[in-house]
């Protein structure tokens, strides 16, 4: 593999790592505070997954960044960080968290659809078992926009404004890095504009059948290493511990 | 079929069934009293479960490691999923978990005095794990041969899993006692906040338990809290001793003759104090648990909202 590649392939696993271990984060936050104790424990559930799915990507990072997990997750700044600025919102309420969650996993899932096919063969056969986890995400999600979209006005109303929110951010995951041309010649990595037309075939019907109106909205003018100041807030409760006592293990 | 046997007789016959070790099921006759206690420790273990999700999900953002972050998360939830059986093991005797989640945030339940204690460092989420979850399956060991069938299959459920938080918890302060000197000194500072709220999860001292003469009785419970204390006490005591970490207790001794590690005096003004809502986070978990509901009930509207519609619909 050419220097190039190598580049390329690093800052794409960084990339999809970056996005998982953010998000996990987030879902990780409604624990024992979610609306109803069942789902207390499926975010649980979520948050695991995610997290799980973070330290595959970072291990399969490692050779190129020379890094452990824990070292990417707990000893970089947030200026380092290469995640979309979606999963480092906040988690407003409980419409804005499942509608983020659902349009990511759709993103997530229609992915790794393609990233089993990845001539990097090691990526392949991670996204295949990360994917059979992920199915079952994009299914309890997409019932949550559905139920919500379609509950009662203030569900509905909840669900349309943080659709109004987070449209233009999802977007930014359609947005190219500097150095995809390569892997995508190499057969590694998807071309995003395909992916961005799978995943519109996917969620922009189910949102209008949860009674929820797609945005008419460009992306945010972003690119991964630009960064929200929530994001500094997050690695700031992430990494308070690990720095603390860097030489510690724990 | 009408029973038209007397009180006494049904009585008697009940309790020769406790007495022959039969479990008691949802739909067997038992005296009320047998019930109400039922319900009353079990919502206050399910309870117990639910708030205690909070001083250690606290800690959750703060996780020093990746691993051990997934291991709390799934900590917590298991105290979820323990709350959800519990819930349904008081359901069958007839309430509802609505009306007992509604009296705990009316402040009118109680639950395990222990989680009205602060998490303060990363290594009290050690400590709990293996001394609050050791005092928990103590008990629960007891409970999962309780005379009343669903609590009992409850406790050998949750017995099984909070042996794992325990190993986790034990593992953890054993690497910290081992650590780095600020490491191991965050152990031995959980140790001294975390020791005297673990001994009285066991609850008030037998002299003072108004109810553990019917629940042992009825094989509710087959130990006294004093019993189950003790037995705690000679188990941990040498485990922390051989760690170099210091018991919080300077009137701790070893007996020869009774073979038993000694105690001093358990501050029960401070039991008390705390039972009755005035410890360190009581009003905190409460306010926690109201506003987690308050700013569901949309959620649960929606839902209920939804279900209709597609109740209609087909």
């Amino acid at each position: 593999m050419n220097k190039k590649l190598q580049q390329a392939l690093m800052d794409r696993l960084v990339a999809m790592a970056d996005d998982e271990v953010i998000l996990g984060h987030r879902d990780s936050e409604w624990t024992g505070h979610a609306p109803i104790l069942e789902e207390d424990i499926a975010i649980a559930n979520l948050a695991q997954d995610e997290i799980g799915h973070a330290i595959i990507w970072y291990e399969l990072a490692e050779p190129f960044t020379g890094n452990d997990a824990d070292s990417m997750a707990y000893f970089r700044d947030a200026r380092q960080f290469r995640n979309v600025q979606m999963v480092e919102l906040p988690n407003h309420d409980w419409a804005f968290t499942m509608l983020r969650h659902y349009l990511y996993d759709a993103y997530e899932l229609a992915l790794l659809t393609r990233l089993v096919e990845s001539k990097f063969e090691a990526l392949a056969k991670a996204a295949e078992k990360v994917r059979n986890e992920e199915v079952y995400h994009f299914r309890h999600t997409s019932d949550w926009v559905e139920r919500l979209g379609l509950g009662t006005e203030e569900s509905n109303t909840r669900m349309q404004r943080a659709l109004d929110h987070l449209w233009p951010y999802a977007l930014q995951l359609f947005r190219p890095m500097p150095l995809d041309d390569t892997l995508i010649e190499a057969d590694y990595f998807p071309e995003l504009g395909e992916l961005r037309s799978a995943w519109e075939q996917v969620v922009i019907p189910h949102l209008e059948k949860s009674d929820l109106k797609v945005p008419d909205a460009e992306p945010i003018y972003a690119h991964r290493h630009h960064h929200t100041e929530h994001l500094v807030d997050l690695l700031a409760d992430m990494q308070m511990v690990a720095r603390s006592l860097p030489d510690a293990v724990w | 079929m009408t029973d038209d046997r007397t009180y006494e007789e049904k009585l008697a016959e009940f309790e020769a069934r406790i007495e022959r070790g039969e479990k008691i099921e949802p739909g067997d006759w038992m005296p009320d009293e047998y019930r109400r206690q039922l319900i009353r420790m079990i919502s206050q273990h399910a309870h117990s479960e639910v708030v205690g999700m909070l001083p250690e999900g606290a800690w959750i953002p703060h996780a020093p490691s990746l691993r051990r972050k997934m291991i709390l998360i799934a900590k917590v939830q298991d105290e979820g999923g323990h709350g959800q059986y519990l819930y349904h093991a008081a359901e069958s005797l007839g309430v509802d978990r609505e009306e007992l989640i509604e009296a705990l945030l009316a402040g009118k339940a109680k639950y395990s005095n222990v989680f009205n204690y602060p998490t303060l460092t990363w290594a009290d989420i050690g400590m709990i794990g293996w001394l609050v979850d050791g005092a928990a399956i103590k008990n629960q060991t007891m409970l999962a041969h309780s005379s009343y069938g669903p609590y009992s299959r409850a406790m050998v459920r949750i017995c099984a899993e909070e042996t794992f938080h325990y190993k986790q918890g034990k593992e953890m302060i054993t690497l910290y006692a081992k650590g780095t000197p600020e490491q191991r000194q965050m152990a031995q500072d959980a140790l001294n906040r975390w020791w005297w709220p673990a001994l009285m999860m066991f609850g008030p001292p037998d002299s003072q338990s108004i109810h553990t003469e019917t629940l042992m009785r009825w094989k509710i419970k087959i130990k006294t809290n004093d019993q189950l204390r003790q037995e705690f006490i000679n188990e941990i005591v040498p485990e922390f001793l051989a760690l170099g970490l210091e018991i919080p207790d300077p009137d701790l001794h070893y007996d020869e003759e009774t073979g038993n590690w000694v105690i001093g005096e358990i501050d029960w003004d401070e039991f008390w104090r705390v039972i009755r809502g005035n410890g360190p986070m009581n009003r905190d978990r409460l306010a926690a648990r109201r506003e987690a509901h308050e700013k569901g009930k949309w959620v649960r509207e929606a839902l209920e909202a939804y279900a209709q519609r597609q109740a209609q619909a087909a």
